[in-house]
């Protein structure tokens, strides 16, 4: 088989499905139970540090499962 | 020691250019071998004016390199004014062709300052704005200072470097032939020196974060250059004639150059004035709006469907080509199933501000940016329309086309970069307030009616002129001659000359705007204001 038929053949069979797969398991991924914290974590973090760098001395962040109290 | 290795390079490379200037083979390469020994002799005396300088002692991990970014929002409202203004004397040349008099022929005639025009507000004003903005974001939220030292000012002064000598070579007939990618091959090479160095950069200080998450606006900015990257050296894979000249023939030939040229153009359009625009809506219109992205998770979803179905697109540029059907439907597909992610990106910009809307009456930027969000949404509902073949049978080589890129141009990219511009202004140079929020009011209007303007004669004029190629009469003869629709269309040329200069007159504002608040507002009290609002 010519190498254009192999890798069509291949890319609209296997490849597609390959990649359904992982983009139907990144949204699952994101759905994940448990995330909520870590996402609202995340979605805040662009209200720290808006001066400075973090110093090395202060942590940068509090960890999620304390916010999540 | 490295001074003096920066000094023999910097000499070798003006001594090489200025023997290249000599051999060139034409004028754009002459001219561009001047721009690079000027530019390196230039640099070179500055490296020459701090050698043995003492080392500074002070500690500038404990602050943000924002020197650079203040060079971005100054390079990307410059390039900004540029372009715009090419923008509008390109459209009165196609309004009074008696505006490409014969004396400028071979300079100044439309066919030379399009891909100007182009690639000034694409790579010179986008670039600028999406390089400040990647900066002034990834130390943020990654809460070190840019990494590399100085690279990231080698990634400022490059790109600058690479937007003369674009210019200077577009006018003189310099070209690939292809479109958004016309620059010749030895500009290609460098803006793949400073690619690379700007993903250094990135990454390098994504790598040293104390922030423990890569926040969404990150993931989009990355995106865009890595993917950039990609399509860059893909696109312009060429084989110079000689190294004295600026012809190059490119390694692909007939249709699959084509699809290559449209795989890029479109992702162009995709990761560069999307993604990366996007990148700078989940960081500004949050932090305009002073309350979090609506859904974090809707994000992350917006970005992974962005990146899978994008890449694909491509092909719906070549409908009725040689391009077999299927590459064309594949994508076609795409492109309508890309409403999704486009529209549930628009929702979450915009859901952003649910509980807040009194906002949008009080404060002229956070407006500009919800504009902006609706310019994303419509013109990301327009362009999949436009890519399902029997609407593309109407729409293709028609202006059409022209008006939707605008929609997307001005209204999305421009109206968010206006945004991030006044966002950034009072907070880099330290400034209490904006200089006058009515100025900003005067401009987002003028902006506004300026585009609506543009649009809507494009769509007039571009659906006119596909109605009038496709008329055949009883015997099934064409009724009208190409002419004949270039005649019927001169009153929208004018309508959508007036459109642009509303635009370019809304910017001039921006610019006094700006510069009034550098000068002459009062400098923000230095108040403990950085304690982090934990």
């Amino acid at each position: 088989m010519e190498t254009y038929s192999l890798l069509r053949e291949f890319a609209d069979s296997w490849m597609l499905l390959a990649l359904t797969v992982v983009f139907v398991l990144v949204i699952f991924w994101a759905w994940r139970p448990g995330s909520r914290a870590m996402h609202d974590d995340a979605a805040n973090s662009i209200f720290r540090h808006d001066a400075s760098p973090a110093r090395d001395t202060q942590t940068a962040h509090r960890p999620s499962k304390e916010l999540s109290k | 020691m490295w001074e003096y290795l920066k000094l023999i390079v910097l000499a070798v490379v003006a001594v090489g250019a200025a023997i290249a200037a000599n051999y060139a083979h034409d004028l754009p390469y002459m001219v561009n071998a001047v721009v690079v020994m000027l530019a390196a002799a230039i640099t070179f005396l500055w490296t020459l004016r701090h050698v043995g300088d003492p080392p500074s002692l002070a500690d500038v991990s404990a602050n943000y390199n924002d020197g650079v970014v203040k060079a971005g929002v100054i390079a990307t409202t410059f390039w900004g004014i540029v372009g715009f203004l090419v923008g509008v004397v390109i459209a009165f040349q196609l309004a009074f062709p008696e505006l490409n008099p014969a004396w400028s022929q071979g300079i100044l005639n439309f066919g030379r300052l399009r891909p100007l025009h182009t690639s000034a507000v694409i790579f010179a004003f986008g670039g600028n704005a999406l390089i400040m903005s990647s900066f002034y974001i990834v130390q943020r939220t990654s809460a070190v200072r840019l990494w590399g030292g100085n690279l990231g000012w080698f990634v400022f002064w490059g790109w600058q470097l690479m937007i003369v000598l674009a210019a200077t070579s577009y006018v003189l007939g310099g070209t690939q032939g292809k479109e958004y990618a016309e620059t010749v091959w030895y500009i290609d090479l460098w803006i793949t020196v400073v690619w690379v160095a700007f993903l250094l950069t990135f990454l390098g200080t994504l790598m040293s974060r104390k922030e423990p998450h890569i926040y969404v606006a990150n993931w989009f900015l990355l995106s865009m250059i890595v993917t950039v990257a990609m399509l860059h050296v893909v696109n312009n894979a060429a084989i110079p004639v000689s190294l004295f000249s600026s012809q190059s023939v490119p390694v692909y030939s007939g249709v699959q150059d084509a699809m290559v040229q449209w795989w890029y153009g479109h992702n162009a359009v995709g990761f560069f004035l999307t993604a990366g625009f996007l990148g700078m809506m989940y960081y500004f219109v949050p932090k305009q709006a002073e309350r979090p992205i609506y859904s974090y998770k809707l994000s992350i979803i917006h970005f992974w469907a962005l990146i899978f179905l994008y890449i694909w697109a491509g092909p719906h540029h070549l409908h009725y080509t040689a391009l077999p059907d299927w590459a064309s439907t594949l994508g076609m597909v795409f492109s309508v199933m890309l409403w999704m992610p486009s529209w549930g990106g628009m929702i979450n910009g915009l859901m952003t501000l649910s509980g807040a809307w009194d906002k949008l009456r009080t404060d002229p930027i956070i407006r500009m940016m919800v504009v902006s969000i609706g310019f994303y949404g419509m013109s990301t509902f327009e362009g999949p329309m436009m890519s399902i073949r029997a609407v593309n049978s109407l729409s293709h080589y028609t202006d059409w086309t022209i008006g939707h890129v605008h929609s997307g141009a001005l209204g999305w990219n421009g109206m968010i970069t206006f945004g991030v511009l006044y966002f950034l202004t009072p907070r880099l140079w330290n400034r209490e307030r904006l200089y006058s929020l009515q100025l900003v009011s005067w401009h987002f209007w003028l902006a506004t009616i300026g585009i609506v303007l543009y649009a809507s004669s494009m769509w007039v004029t571009g659906i006119m002129e596909g109605l009038m190629w496709r008329e055949v009469d009883a015997n099934g003869f064409l009724v009208n001659a190409f002419a004949d629709t270039v005649a019927a269309k001169f009153p929208m040329y004018v309508v959508r000359a007036l459109g642009g200069t509303l635009f370019l007159a809304g910017a001039l504002i921006m610019c006094y705007n700006l510069w009034k608040t550098v000068t002459s507002v009062d400098r923000k009290s230095t108040a403990p204001s950085a304690v982090p609002a934990e």
